[in-house]
């Protein structure tokens, strides 16, 4: 899921100054697991922002405030509200964000940071292990990602700054190298440890990345 | 062909020193350096961008040291280059002269002082290796062929005390099969362990034409080998040579340390455990000549 955490208080204000009237959105999937845009939250914000001397004209937890279609409809059925605010706070991810902004031609603005794709540990701790690279490479390093769990995405062994198996820059992270070694000899793989990879094509997406599978499926189907 | 590399390939013991360019413009210290070491040693390392840290450039300053007459090993890392840039300076380097190149991945910008910068790392120190092979082959990294070759002596680095070392040691095969032709260690302090660490080597190295240089960073103080083995990933300074540069007074220390040094390289010359040596003095190169003498390296 998207990790994000929310905005210090003041910096959202600081981005609404001059705007009286405020719908909040929600996102019932990542910010309520990361517990930066769920129903707490949002009625949370909804509460300070009145203090702060704001009009909330609604609040909305989409159900994945990412679906743009959703978002459209959720505005359509809330149409007096949408129209009375001057601005919408998303609690949510930047694709949250900008699925508003396809919703509304208002001021729309972030009241979250989004961090990284992660894993739940357990809850509200997150860890980063895929980087979304365009071509998954997880075969040949025992499914120990080294594009983003190497702090300098090393494709070909550790770097010298290994440290009693953890990394340099931040001795409370393991080495991604040593558990890739690791789970490599425990399988009896080590011969491919041996493998000299080269670097990572980075057009394997061209950013920004999109994916229109069924008109890829209607071109097929017309060949 | 280098004066580096035919020292290498003559079967002579090599020394090699370092220079790390300033932070500024003011280049006299620096310059003094160059000066004093260009004829003692068979080549000069210039850092780039050390630790990350933002100085003047690694290419320059190598070519200013073979403008003068001495050899330079022109130090690259990936950290602040993409492939397209790495092969323009490799282009510009080969252009200015510089034939030796030591090829790393480099420091995380996050132990710098620019630490929100953007890292690069789109090659890492295997693929640079790899890279210089093929522009030595007449060929960039796309294929293309290049309206002339280089004619570059490759350089690598490992790390003897790395902790665990058997990730490591299969870098080090690696970079040997990626093209790296010589090698200079991390900084050893623990002879027995790096000469432990050299009968692998050789025995990797067994019929390839490969050099290695044992890295030796002169201790100047009992803080800086305490500091190195709490902060510095991969330097190990063993506890009686921890007890060594206590025994004496703390302005005698720099001597110590010298004293240290030249014996290491005494010790790797007598037992034939390495090629060569590449002494670091970060900073306090005017000690390096000295140093040399009591190893008995200069006439």
């Amino acid at each position: 899921m998207i990790i994000s955490t929310q905005k210090p208080f003041e910096e959202i204000l600081e981005s609404l100054k001059g705007e009286n009237s405020v719908y909040i959105v929600g996102c019932g999937e990542c910010a309520t697991m990361t517990q930066s845009g769920g129903e707490p939250e949002v009625a949370d914000m909804k509460a300070r922002l009145e203090e702060a001397g704001k009009k909330v004209v609604a609040t909305d937890v989409a159900h994945a405030a990412c679906h743009e279609l959703d978002m459209k409809r959720i505005f359509r059925q809330n149409k007096e509200a949408a129209t009375a605010a001057d601005a919408f706070l998303v609690l949510a991810c930047g694709a949250g964000v900008q699925s508003v902004r396809e919703g509304t031609t208002k001021h729309v603005t972030p009241g979250a940071n989004s961090l990284f794709v992660g894993n739940v540990k357990r809850q509200m701790a997150f860890e980063e292990k895929c980087s979304l690279c365009g071509e998954c490479v997880l075969d040949e390093y025992g499914a120990i990602c080294p594009v983003t769990r190497c702090a300098k995405g090393i494709l070909n062994g550790p770097c010298g700054g290994t440290n009693n198996g953890k990394c340099e820059v931040d001795s409370n992270k393991d080495c991604a190298w040593v558990l890739i070694y690791n789970q490599m000899k425990s399988e009896d793989k080590l011969a491919s440890f041996m493998t000299i990879h080269g670097p990572k094509r980075w057009n394997a997406i061209e950013r920004p990345g999109r994916l229109d599978a069924r008109a890829a499926g209607e071109e097929k189907g017309a060949a | 062909m280098s004066k580096y590399r035919e020292a290498c390939e003559s079967g002579r013991f090599v020394v090699s020193g370092e220079i790390g360019p300033p932070k500024g413009t003011s280049v006299d210290t620096m310059l003094h350096h160059i000066e004093l070491l260009k004829d003692l040693v068979d080549g000069l390392n210039v850092t780039d961008n050390q630790s990350a840290v933002m100085r003047l450039g690694s290419m320059a300053v190598s070519h200013e040291i073979v403008s003068r007459g001495g050899d330079a090993i022109y130090q690259m890392t990936c950290r602040d280059r993409n492939r397209l840039a790495l092969q323009n300076d490799l282009l510009s380097a080969h252009f200015l002269g510089l034939r030796n190149v030591l090829a790393l991945t480099g420091d995380h910008v996050s132990v710098g002082d620019h630490k929100d910068a953007k890292e690069v790392y789109d090659f890492e120190s295997v693929q640079l290796i790899q890279c210089i092979k093929r522009m030595n082959e007449g060929f960039d990294w796309a294929g293309n062929e290049l309206e002339g070759g280089t004619d570059f002596y490759i350089g690598a680095v490992v790390t003897p005390e790395s902790d665990p070392i058997e990730p490591q040691k299969l870098k080090f095969e690696k970079k040997i099969e990626a093209g790296a032709q010589f090698f200079q260690t991390q900084a050893v302090y623990d002879m027995d362990n790096f000469r432990r660490f050299m009968e692998y080597a050789r025995g990797v190295t067994e019929g390839k034409d490969v050099k290695m240089m044992a890295g030796l960073v002169v201790l100047t103080s009992v803080g800086m080998a305490k500091y190195m083995n709490k902060f510095v990933p991969g330097v190990f300074v063993p506890d009686d040579l921890l007890e060594e540069m206590a025994s004496v007074p703390k302005e005698e220390a720099v001597k110590k340390g010298m004293e240290i040094c030249a014996r290491h390289i005494r010790f790797c010359i007598d037992n034939d455990v390495c090629d060569g040596v590449h002494v670091m003095a970060i900073g306090k190169e005017e000690i390096v000549p000295e140093i040399l003498q009591m190893a008995g390296l200069l006439k």
